[in-house]
């Protein structure tokens, strides 16, 4: 619709949703860094102190690296199918190309990853962990990760728009989903016959290949390595297609 | 070569008192839809550049439809809707701002909004600031503004971005008795330059002002076309509506 403008306008609309979030809290942006902080060091206490796991060394590291990941995919998950109708009026008022607002809330969400990350590689490094070459693959697997929940994000808040349920399918799919994605176990302690569903959940591949590189020095099964962008791409291409078949009619139903 | 052109349009609402998911049940399964709403019926008409067109009627007549419809916020049953250069849309002022972010981070969402790059934002901030004058709270957050206030800067930044087609719905009336004469010597000047309006008010002396044509809408169609001071007094005095005319 309007080209020109349409990258300051992402820009904008993703530095509004990072702003508005911790502004006028006295701690601002370091609620980024607590809220996983505090949620490993509880998951660290009782998996370490009341189920201990069989020889898990830097439980704490191990556990971060799931949990950030995962809150990522949650969050931003969860605020990009919202963002349609919690941007209502924008929507019935203001021309602008609509698809812009679940990738924008998404990657707003993927700024506090960003930082996240930074947490996690920092305490991987004064856990004894070494720099090594495969650091390098890191920005393009969480990248995919964003990707990923982007096109998620414009299938379901395209939905939500006609089936305002849909946000609680998305609700109770990210609590299943915190028990399903190997966070505070490992992926060792699936039973073999589990293994090969969790190779489709791409949240479960991230966490599994982010957990190769950091904390094992090595490559990430190749499979890995294909299945990751294949589906990542895939549900970016449908979300976009089903999108701008449904945002004819958002404003005739908002 | 007109710059907003209306061919045989007609829009429907259905009725929304069942959910979505059941509606869509009851009508795919029963073949029955449900009653149709005609918020514009069979509207034909034409605005040129450098021309404005004002928009009366009752409330519910169809005009903010009609509006929408320029503005490519909602697409048409039938007809069409062909449209010539950028639509700016007043109207809700201000309606991307938050009210923790402080004036200018604001200014500079809506202006995005409003279509204008990240180089003329910058080159017309002060211009645009200096309009609203809110010079001295510019770094303070929008909630310790003044209704006022809000809208003089939301209106600033509308007229600075330099769109082909203006969308004014009850909008034209913003501040005090100064900036209104301001905001009107401004909108004139817009249209000298070319630029078309179409303006949606119940205040008739702004519309005469402003306009040369003038359409009536009634329960969607259009009742009667013609120059801005004819049909905006036989609006007023409430004429008997013919049976039939266009």
């Amino acid at each position: 619709m309007r080209l020109r403008n349409t990258g300051f306008l992402l820009a904008c609309l993703v530095t509004r949703d990072f702003k508005i979030r911790y502004r006028n809290m006295s701690l601002g942006v370091f609620w980024s860094l607590l809220n996983p902080l505090v949620l490993m060091l509880v998951l660290t206490f009782v998996f370490t102190k009341i189920f201990p796991p069989p020889g898990v060394e830097n439980f704490h590291v191990v556990v971060l690296s799931g949990l950030i990941v995962f809150s990522f995919f949650s969050l931003a998950w969860q605020s990009g199918t919202m963002s349609i109708y919690g941007n209502a009026t924008l929507i019935k008022r203001v021309p602008m190309p609509r698809e812009l607002l679940p990738v924008a809330t998404v990657l707003a969400n993927g700024l506090h990853f960003l930082i996240q990350i930074g947490l996690l590689l920092a305490l991987a490094l004064w856990a004894g962990y070494r720099v090594n070459p495969f650091w390098l693959l890191l920005p393009a697997i969480f990248g995919l990760e964003v990707i990923f929940v982007c096109g998620l994000a414009l299938i379901t808040s395209a939905l939500d728009v006609y089936f305002r349920d849909i946000r609680y399918v998305v609700e109770s799919s990210t609590t299943v989903l915190f028990w399903l994605v190997p966070i505070f176990y490992s992926f060792a302690m699936i039973p073999p016959d589990y293994r090969e569903l969790y190779q489709f959940n791409p949240v479960a591949a991230v966490v599994l290949a982010c957990r190769a590189i950091i904390l094992e020095s090595r490559m990430p099964p190749a499979t890995l390595l294909w299945k990751l962008p294949l589906v990542s791409l895939c549900f970016l291409a449908g979300g976009y297609l089903l999108f701008r078949r449904l945002k004819r009619n958002f404003a005739d139903y908002l | 070569m007109p710059r907003v052109r209306f061919h045989h349009v007609t829009k429907v609402y259905r009725r929304q008192s069942r959910q979505f998911f059941w509606r869509f049940l009851v009508e795919t399964l029963g073949g029955r839809r449900a009653d149709p709403i005609y918020a514009l019926r069979d509207v034909c008409f034409e605005v040129g550049a450098g021309q404005a067109l004002a928009v009366i009627g009752r409330n519910g007549a169809g005009k903010s439809t009609l509006l929408s419809l320029v503005a490519g916020l909602t697409t048409p049953e039938s007809g069409s809707v062909e449209v010539d250069g950028r639509v700016l849309a007043l109207l809700e002022l201000g309606s991307g701002f938050h009210p923790d972010l402080t004036g200018a981070e604001n200014l500079r969402v809506n202006a995005a909004l409003c279509g204008l790059t990240r180089r003329e934002t910058e080159e017309r901030f002060d211009e645009i600031v200096e309009f609203a004058e809110l010079a001295d709270f510019i770094h303070e957050p929008l909630r310790t503004y003044s209704q006022g206030m809000i809208l003089r800067l939301a209106f600033s930044v509308a007229i600075h971005a330099d769109a082909d087609i203006l969308l004014l719905d009850e909008m034209i009336a913003v501040g005090d008795a100064d900036f209104q004469r301001k905001s009107f010597r401004r909108i004139r000047e817009m249209k000298q330059q070319g630029r078309t309006l179409l303006c949606v008010s119940h205040v008739p002396e702004i519309l005469k002002e402003l306009c040369e044509e003038a359409i009536w809408l009634d329960s969607g169609r259009i009742v009667l076309r013609g120059p801005a001071e004819e049909v905006i007094d036989a609006y007023v005095t409430g004429a008997p509506l013919l049976e039939g005319s266009p």
